[in-house]
């Protein structure tokens, strides 16, 4: 556990930190980005937490039966999309077209709308989830070893 | 006599990828039929302004089936690994 | 072949990326040098990977408020973005065996871990 000025600041610094995040998962259609950019930096942030609380206090919040959960669901959600479509072909992009998704961006440059995409924005979240449940948990078992804890339940 | 044999294929190794990367093609123009197709085609099929996320859950979304697979496969055998050692470290 | 030496330097810089990997795999003895040559020979492939699809003059292909020029190709750079996530996989499962070998062995030394057994 370090000092009290890296605790506060830390404190502070998540929420910043998972808004980010969060922006560049919703915003993968549009700007560059996505899923595996977004969960990489929230787990980022996670890691600094780690750093700054010591493990054993984290140990307390992040259960390990919580984290499989996300991973699960977010995994499901990918599958269920893919196979939602399945009435023409397996990754079929049923979306486009519909008013909630889809909707045809004019060609050529222009100013981005986010109401468009077909069903890639619901995959991104799906992969997000995935991507910020499996890298907490890795570095979290491996602080927790080093640390000569007890065993996570 | 194994450091010579070592030496030997390291110098080989390295004179193929260097020939190699000789005879390539020059470095900005490559030949590109199917990016054509796609830069062209991407905002009236996908109806999405990135390209680049079109082609990664689109056109080839198999190929991200199989890295989520990757990724939950290595996380599975890293939990796997520690709860072993702490149990042999517990029983002795 | 030899008027392309002055325009394809990264290929050459690839070429001599894993060149150093390479030596790092084979002659240095500690396991934790042997894993950050892997992931030296990681980042090696993938910056190949980025420079097969570049075009003279070219910008990022989004049509979100795009600059004037040509579009790069995308399709190499997805490709890199798999690349990349499953060298942090390898990685980590890599990191854990070393730590498994130390606990069991005390010392980590690429010739003596021959030794184990049962």
């Amino acid at each position: 556990m370090l000092s009290k000025i890296v605790r506060t600041i830390s404190n502070q610094l998540i929420l910043f930190i998972l808004v980010f995040g969060l922006y560049i998962i919703m915003h993968g259609h549009v700007t560059p980005g996505g899923g595996f950019q977004g969960g990489a930096v929230i787990a980022s942030g996670v890691v600094m937490l780690i750093v700054a609380f010591g493990s054993s206090e984290i140990k307390k919040s992040l259960r390990e039966s919580h984290l499989s959960v996300v991973e699960s669901s977010g995994a499901l959600i990918f599958i269920g999309m893919a196979f939602a479509g399945m009435g023409t072909i397996f990754f079929y992009n049923f979306l486009v077209g519909t008013p909630v998704f889809g909707g045809i961006p004019p060609t050529g440059p222009n100013p981005g709308h986010v109401w468009t995409g077909g069903v890639i924005p619901l995959m991104n979240f799906g992969v997000g989830l995935k991507v910020i449940a499996g890298l907490s948990a890795v570095v979290l078992a491996m602080a927790l070893f080093s640390s000569g804890e007890e065993m996570e339940e | 006599m194994r450091q010579v044999v070592a030496w030997f294929v390291l110098i080989t190794l390295v004179a193929f990828l260097v020939t190699g990367a000789l005879l390539m093609h020059p470095f900005g123009y490559p030949p590109a039929d199917m990016d054509d197709y796609m830069i062209a085609n991407s905002q009236a099929e996908t109806a999405n302004n990135n390209v680049v996320a079109a082609v990664l859950f689109d056109y080839r979304g198999l190929d991200t089936l199989g890295e989520a697979t990757v990724l939950f496969t290595a996380v599975t055998g890293v939990m796997l690994l520690f709860r072993a050692l702490k149990k042999r470290e517990k029983k002795t | 072949m030899m008027q392309y030496i002055p325009y394809n330097i990264p290929f050459i810089a690839v070429a001599l990326l894993v060149g150093v990997a390479l030596f790092i795999i084979i002659f240095k003895r500690n396991l934790i040098k042997i894993v950050m040559g892997i992931a030296i020979l990681e980042a090696g492939v993938n910056l190949f990977l980025v420079t097969l699809g570049y075009r003279a003059g070219g910008v990022a292909p989004i049509y979100t408020v795009t600059p004037e020029g040509t579009m790069v190709l995308p399709v190499p750079q997805a490709l890199t973005l798999t690349s990349i996530v499953i060298g942090v996989s390898v990685i980590a499962l890599m990191l854990t065996m070393v730590m498994y070998v130390y606990r069991h062995m005390g010392d980590i030394d690429a010739k003596k871990s021959r030794l184990l057994r049962g």
